[in-house]
């Protein structure tokens, strides 16, 4: 079974990457806004990773960066979900069309 | 030398008053306010009278005569070793004759003042600004030079525009401080370039240097009558405008306009500012700078003489036909202001032994002081009581107010020029100067105090006479006693005036002046007068249509002298047809359209242009993000673009 090339794994997280960004776009529902931003993050967490694997295999950069990552998201979805709280007792809704009242 | 230093208190006391009452007046002594005012200008006067005996009759006398005394001297602004703005206070027989009447009679304002505006609720207010005006009037009297001079002489516009609109909540009050204000600025222009032209010339801007540079004809000064415009050598044209600045102060002809209007505000105002003190600033400017006007050539002089003369003549005519009887005593203000003038303008031609004139002019307004505040006061208790200045509400007053009565005969006599009250002295040697200078302007000038006596007496008649009794109430007294007090005083002075030997004590070259009075010269004035008397008594003297038949057959004259000479229709005709629409318009239509213009646009621009972009910030989240993603992807593009 031969190696699995870098470019597989750079297609995947780039594929991973547009899923999330597409669901960050299209979708109203800020659950569902949320959870496309973690994918985007996913993706560069398999970025990181395939690179500290295939360029640099005597480093861990790369892998303790990814930890960090995951950690930081956590603390991320934890503020979001606060906002999102926030969001529904003002708007009595979690859809983000309703809460445009910052604007010109 | 004697020490005079004292002497900067006489003009700082009313200062401390005016800040006193006036940062603290309206909240802590309401009623103390005219007390406190009072006292303050009772201790410059009492330093005025004294400082007037120390240098007249103690130490001012050097040898033969009276010289300048420096009292103090201090470098205010310094800019280079040539050019220095100094403070000073100087004494010479015009301003310590000019201290003594200003503030004795400020005091007697003051003291009328306390009966007249009580019960008023600017009352303090009232007495900061009388204060004030009495600092500004006394530093103009006292200032050592030229610029000085000219601070006070617009400290004194400005409190006489606060004095005048003291009644703010009368339009004709406001409009009358707005006209006083606008006319006399309009000379001080005139003032303040003849300043310039001097001082540059001269390279001093104080008046003792200034003269003694100016007049000497051996000194390297030679610029200024060499160097001319339009024909005429500028140090006549520097005296010409100081002399356009002093007639706006003092309302002589053609800028006399504001004179009449400034009768809106308070009548004890009107005695001190409009009548004795500072109208007459623009006489004792001339003559501080006498010897230079005498020094260069006699055109100046005779733009003086001729300018006192019709203001006299057509002031005198006016007050003939006013019906309000503080007008009346307005247009004779100027017209008294205008004899002044007059004997200051006949020295020149009267030659090297006329200096007469300037005595006579000194004189006459130390009298007219006396007499003219009387005048004022009176009318002031009189409009006290009849509440109301037109002459037809009024008449059979001499029994209500027996008093006033007294007093204000006394004043008509002594204005008239009968003798022995004081007016008779100093116009005589008004009279006595003009005969010698120009018999055009003694004519002028003799008919002019006929005139004077007739529109005097025809007051005095219509108001205390013309009816049996005075048609209104009568339960009233005649005045508080603090009204009383100033009154007699100054009948007492009016009486009393003339008999000071004045050309002993204030003569142009500081030595006392023999006073060589014709008894016969006397009789022509005298006559004049008392035929001007008699015609006031037939007309005026019982109820009669005498009046209404003269003024018809007077006809055009009459109506003439009523609308004033029309003066105040040419000057609205001037501003309000040529400047406003000639001038004005298109500099509005400029403002308006171009400078406006300008703005406009650029606004306008930027408010498009912001308009049309304000639509990304949309409040949607989702954009925004997109908006990011589009950057990162923009900035990705371009290293890419840039690095391979």
């Amino acid at each position: 079974m031969s190696p699995i090339p870098l470019s597989h794994i750079l297609v995947v997280s780039a594929a991973l990457f547009f899923i999330g960004m597409y669901g960050l776009l299209t979708r109203r529902n800020m659950i569902t806004m949320l959870m496309a931003v973690e994918l985007i993050l996913n993706s560069v967490n398999i970025n990181f990773v395939a690179f500290n694997k295939y360029l640099y295999p005597d480093k861990l950069e790369g892998v303790f960066f990814t930890l960090f990552i995951i950690a930081i998201a956590a603390a991320e979805a934890a503020v979001a979900i606060a906002i999102i709280i926030n969001l529904y007792r003002n708007f009595h809704s979690i859809d983000v069309e309703d809460a445009d009242e910052m604007k010109f | 030398m004697p020490n005079y230093a004292y002497i900067a208190l006489i003009p700082l006391l009313p200062l401390a008053a005016f800040v006193v009452l006036g940062l603290f007046g309206r909240r802590y002594f309401r009623g103390w306010s005219g007390g406190i005012g009072t006292l303050a200008v009772l201790f410059s006067t009492g330093l005025s009278l004294w400082a007037a005996y120390r240098y007249f009759f103690v130490d001012g006398k050097v040898g033969e005569g009276y010289h300048q005394v420096i009292a103090l001297k201090t470098t205010w602004l310094s800019f280079s070793p040539g050019l220095s703005i100094d403070m000073s206070v100087v004494l010479d027989p015009i301003s310590v004759m000019m201290i003594v009447v200003v503030s004795f009679v400020s005091l007697m304002v003051h003291v009328f003042s306390m009966g007249y505006m009580k019960g008023e609720t600017r009352y303090g207010t009232y007495f900061a600004f009388l204060g004030l005006f009495t600092f500004s009037m006394l530093g103009l009297v006292l200032s050592g030079n030229i610029f000085e001079i000219y601070i006070f002489w617009e400290l004194v516009g400005c409190s006489s525009y606060l004095l005048i609109g003291y009644y703010f909540d009368r339009p004709t009050a406001v409009a009358a401080a707005k006209k006083a204000f606008i006319v006399t600025r309009l000379a001080d222009l005139g003032f303040l370039i003849g300043i310039l032209i001097l001082s540059f010339y001269a390279e001093t801007l104080d008046f003792r240097t200034l003269i003694q540079r100016l007049t000497d004809p051996t000194s390297q000064l030679a610029g200024i009558t060499s160097a001319s415009f339009l024909g005429i050598s500028l140090l006549s044209w520097g005296l010409f405008l100081v002399f356009v600045g002093g007639a706006g102060k003092s309302a002589l002809f053609p800028l006399h306009i504001w004179l009449p209007d400034a009768m809106e505000g308070p009548t004890p105002v009107s005695a001190l500012i409009h009548a004795a003190t500072m109208v007459v600033a623009g006489v004792y400017l001339v003559a501080r700078l006498y010897p230079v006007y005498i020094y260069s050539d006699a055109a100046v002089l005779q733009v003086v003489l001729y300018a006192g003369a019709v203001s006299a003549l057509l002031a005198a005519l006016i007050a003939c036909t006013q019906t309000d009887i503080k007008r009346v005593l307005a247009y004779s203000t100027m017209s008294q202001i205008g004899y002044m003038m007059l004997a200051l303008g006949t020295v020149h031609s009267a030659g090297e032994a006329g200096t007469l004139g300037f005595t006579a002019s000194m004189f006459h307004l130390f009298t007219h002081a006396f007499f003219k505040a009387l005048l004022f006061l009176c009318a002031g208790v009189i409009i006290h009581r009849v509440h109301s200045n037109e002459m037809k509400d009024m008449g059979g007053l001499r029994k209500l107010l027996p008093l006033t009565h007294g007093c204000f005969l006394i004043a008509c006599l002594a204005i008239s020029g009968i003798p022995p009250f004081s007016g008779f002295f100093s116009k005589e040697d008004i009279l006595l100067s003009a005969w010698h200078a120009n018999k055009f302007v003694y004519g002028i000038a003799l008919f002019t105090s006929g005139l004077t006596a007739f529109y005097m007496f025809r007051l005095y008649f219509s108001v205390f006479w013309r009816r049996q009794v005075w048609g209104g109430d009568g339960h009233h007294g005649e005045a508080p006693v603090t009204m009383k007090i100033p009154l007699v005083i100054l009948a007492a002075g009016a009486v009393f005036a003339g008999f000071i030997p004045f050309s002993r004590l204030v003569t142009y070259d500081g030595l006392p002046q023999e006073t060589h009075r014709v008894g016969v010269f006397a009789i022509a004035p005298v006559a004049m007068a008392l035929i001007g008397i008699f015609i006031a008594r037939y007309l005026y003297f019982k109820e009669s249509s005498r009046p209404g038949r003269v003024a018809a057959a007077l006809g055009g004259l009459y109506r003439t002298a009523y609308h004033k000479f029309y003066i105040d229709e040419v000057y609205s005709f001037v501003t309000k047809k040529i400047i406003f629409n000639l001038i004005g318009r298109p500099a509005a239509w400029i403002d308006r359209h171009i400078v406006d213009g300008l703005m406009n646009l650029l606004a306008t621009v930027t408010a498009r242009i912001s308009a049309g972009i304000k639509g990304v910030q949309s409040g949607k989240v989702q954009d925004y993000a997109l908006y990011f993603f589009a950057g990162i992807a923009g900035l990705t593009v371009l290293f890419i673009y840039l690095y391979t």
